[in-house]
């Protein structure tokens, strides 16, 4: 057991798998002497050298692409991008090479590629560094995507991302980098691509991900003060989804509210919405509600908190629930 | 396997190396240069004539534009520090670069830069203070880039570059005889967009000059990272011309860009200017460049500041007294003064005016997302109001 933050729990993942196996290297902007913007490479590159841990031209589709290269050669690339709303110029890249190589060639390549990336809002920033854009990478069959929430999960997720012979998208919660908690350095306890119930409950369920678990909690904590227990389910894997846990829970309090901060048009929360209502429909009491962000550019660091989901519009949602 | 393999290589493959390697990497090409660091003005019979027309006055408007800009970096770096901006990049040690090529474009030409141009701001009579709506987080934009044909900042690096092309494209539709510029950073030129932008560019001779200040940094990573070879060199892979320019030397700077824009606007189409310059200060108020370069090298930098080398020259050839200098340091300070005094003034923004213009015309989604929106914060007040009667009772 250690205690540490969710960025430094990453770091330490990826020293793991930098010292476990040779064929891994890290590349992306910035990552090498500034060890990140966030500092989460921070060490690394003293440490492994600078050939394992890459300070690339600054161009996202030429990190992806060559990453793409890389793996069909036998390495195991991660890359980092540096912030959300720069993913973009990788984004045919990640698309339409990385996500379709295995299915193209029947199964004869695969591009075990690990593309890492802080998203999210709450941290007061100008445009395009508080985005939230995993719903568009999910609609691409081919990658799986994971976002933990606490230290433990960014421990072993990373190092289980590195692993996994498919390209693995790791949206970071930014704003929770410095969020502190025990990691388990024995075990991981589950796989990455499992949901978690984290706070069981029986009138109704949360789902959550990424920078809004603790939001979650903190709602069904407050709920608790009203007489009103709320499962809470940290969802950890975007893509797949584990379905069986979330139904599993609708079945037994009958009332879901789904979270995050993308907007809720075409965002997860749909998806899990409808496979919902398709499994569990005999045993809802009431629609699944969504609360995320609106259809809307995120909005300037000033009024970002009108945006973000918080627990006042979680329970909110709550209340609606309920009163079906 | 099919093919039949060739027999590993007997050949020397150092035979034809030498004769093959065009620029050696270390070998600088010449550098444009007007005025040297001290002060002194050098001859250059290519560029030269270019700035022949930039007499005591001019050469004082400019060093007024320099410290001016100078002097509002330094207060928006400090309102930062208060608390009072989220982030600042600072444009400090790049003075010349900007305030060179700013002056030298007419009023119908077009500017996209990156985030970093506040001195090309300054030159195109933008009002200062609205380029830190941006950095206040009041606005995504500012101002209105019609009005200074100067566009907004973009973030995302590189994207303008091809904007800058397209509207230039549009330029020579129209038989206008605007040009446009493009500024971008060493970092930056690595990215796609910059190199289709100048291939697009050179397909279309499109009246177009890129801007590249190299300040020898892309946060923590130095130029070498981004090219073997001097920037400007690359231009000639594209077809068209590229010159180095001592980005520090306001009057070659000037000069050079005047060059450019004269060729583009007569349909010889785009050139490639790389400033050679310093960021002196951090990439953003949020890095800290002692993680990743020397004192030594910013010390060598400061040598060449480009105020002091024109305040040199406005001093030793009494184009300027001190009495100048005097009175441009309290035109600064007002600026700053005045600078700080937006900055408190800017109203926050209202969250319901970011559904205002998503689209231009009516959309279902947007109309029932604010209606709930406004429902939900009535609640609040309800709640607010009730309590405050609750009190009163
Ligand atoms: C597409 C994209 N990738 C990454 C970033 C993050 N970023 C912002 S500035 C910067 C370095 C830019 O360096 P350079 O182009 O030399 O310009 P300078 O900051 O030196 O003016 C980086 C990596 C970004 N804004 N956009
Ligand atoms: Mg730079």
């Amino acid at each position: 057991m250690a205690t540490m933050t969710i960025a430094k729990a990453i770091t330490s993942g990826l020293r793991a798998v930098l010292a476990d196996d040779p064929k891994t290297l890290i590349m992306g902007e910035d990552i090498g002497k500034l060890g990140g913007v966030y500092r989460v490479t921070e060490g690394l590159q003293a440490e492994f050298g600078a050939d394992r841990v890459v300070d690339t031209p600054l161009a996202e589709s030429g990190i992806l692409g060559t990453a793409i290269g890389l793996s069909f050669r036998g390495y195991r690339p991660i890359c980092e991008i540096q912030f959300d709303g720069f993913v973009f110029p990788a984004f045919n890249q990640i698309t339409t090479q990385l996500a379709k190589i295995r299915s193209r060639s029947s199964g004869m390549l695969s591009a075990p590629v690990v593309i890492r990336i802080p998203y999210g809002g709450g941290i007061g920033s100008i445009e395009h560094h508080s985005e939230s854009p995993e719903a568009l990478f999910a609609h691409t069959a081919g990658l799986r995507i994971i976002t933990p929430s606490n230290p433990h999960d960014a421990y072993w997720m990373t190092q289980q991302a590195v692993a996994c012979q498919d390209p693995v998208i790791i949206f970071e919660p930014k704003r929770r980098y410095w969020l502190k908690g025990e990691v388990d350095t024995e075990s991981a306890g589950r796989d990455a691509f499992s949901a978690q119930v984290v706070r069981e409950g029986t009138d109704v369920t949360i789902v959550a991900y990424g920078p809004l678990v603790p939001v979650a909690l903190a709602a069904a904590e407050a709920a608790q003060e009203d007489g009103n227990s709320v499962e809470v389910i940290d969802l950890r894997s975007i893509s797949p989804i584990d379905f069986d846990t979330v139904t599993a829970s609708v079945e037994k309090t009958g009332r879901l509210i789904v979270t995050h901060e993308a907007p809720t048009f075409g965002g997860i929360g749909g998806e899990i919405a409808a496979r919902v209502a398709e499994r569990a429909f005999l045993s809802m009491e009431a629609p699944v509600l969504r609360v995320g962000g609106f259809h809307m550019p995120y909005p300037l660091a000033k009024v970002e908190e009108q945006y973000l989901p918080d627990i006042d519009r979680l329970l909110e949602a709550l209340d609606r629930s309920l009163a079906y | 396997m099919g093919a039949e393999h060739l027999p590993a290589s007997e050949f020397d493959i150092e035979e034809l190396e030498q004769s093959l390697v065009t620029s050696d990497p270390a070998d600088a090409p010449p550098l444009v240069q007007l005025m040297a660091p001290d002060g002194s003005l050098r001859e250059d019979t290519k560029y030269g004539h270019y700035a022949a027309h930039l007499d005591g006055e001019a050469l004082r408007a400019m060093y007024r534009d320099m410290a001016l800009v100078r002097r509002f970096d330094q207060e928006a770096t400090a309102l930062q520090r208060q608390g009072q901006l989220l982030l600042w990049p600072p444009l400090l040690g790049q003075e010349a670069a900007q305030i060179g090529s700013g002056t030298a474009l007419q009023a119908q030409d077009y500017v996209f830069p990156t985030y970093r141009e506040h001195g090309v701001a300054l030159t195109r009579g933008l009002e200062l203070s609205k380029v830190l709506r941006l950095f206040r987080g009041v606005s995504n934009g500012g101002w209105d880039p019609r009005e200074s044909n100067f566009h907004l900042y973009t973030l995302v690096l590189a994207a303008q570059s091809l904007h800058a092309v397209g509207y230039a494209m549009g330029v020579q539709r129209d038989g206008d005889d605007a040009v446009t510029v493009a500024y971008f950073g060493d970092g930056a030129s690595s990215e796609g967009d910059v190199h289709e932008s100048m291939v697009f560019a050179a397909s279309n001779q499109s009246p177009v000059v890129f801007f590249c200040q190299n300040n020898h940094w892309a946060i923590s990573v130095p130029t070498e990272v981004q090219s073997r070879i001097p920037l400007s060199n690359r231009a000639s892979g594209y077809g068209f011309p590229g010159v180095r320019v001592d980005g520090n030397d306001v009057v070659a700077v000037h000069a050079v860009t005047r060059w450019a824009l004269e060729r583009a606007r007569s349909g010889k189409g785009p050139v490639l200017i790389e400033a050679f310059t310093y960021r002196m200060s951090a990439h953003t108020t949020a890095d800290d460049p002692t993680k990743y370069r020397e004192l030594a090298e910013e010390e060598k930098w400061r040598e060449r500041d480009p105020l002091l080398r024109l305040e040199r020259y406005l001093r030793s050839t009494n184009t300027a007294g001190q009495d100048f200098f005097d009175q441009i340091a309290a035109e600064a300070d007002k600026l700053a003064a005045s600078t700080r005094a937006d900055v408190l003034a800017m109203e926050a923004p209202d969250f319901e005016d970011h559904f205002a213009n998503v689209y231009a015309e009516p959309h279902p989604l947007i109309r029932e997302e604010l209606e709930w929106h406004r429902q939900y914060q009535a609640g609040f007040a309800e709640e607010t109001a009730g309590q405050a009667e609750g009190e009163a009772r």
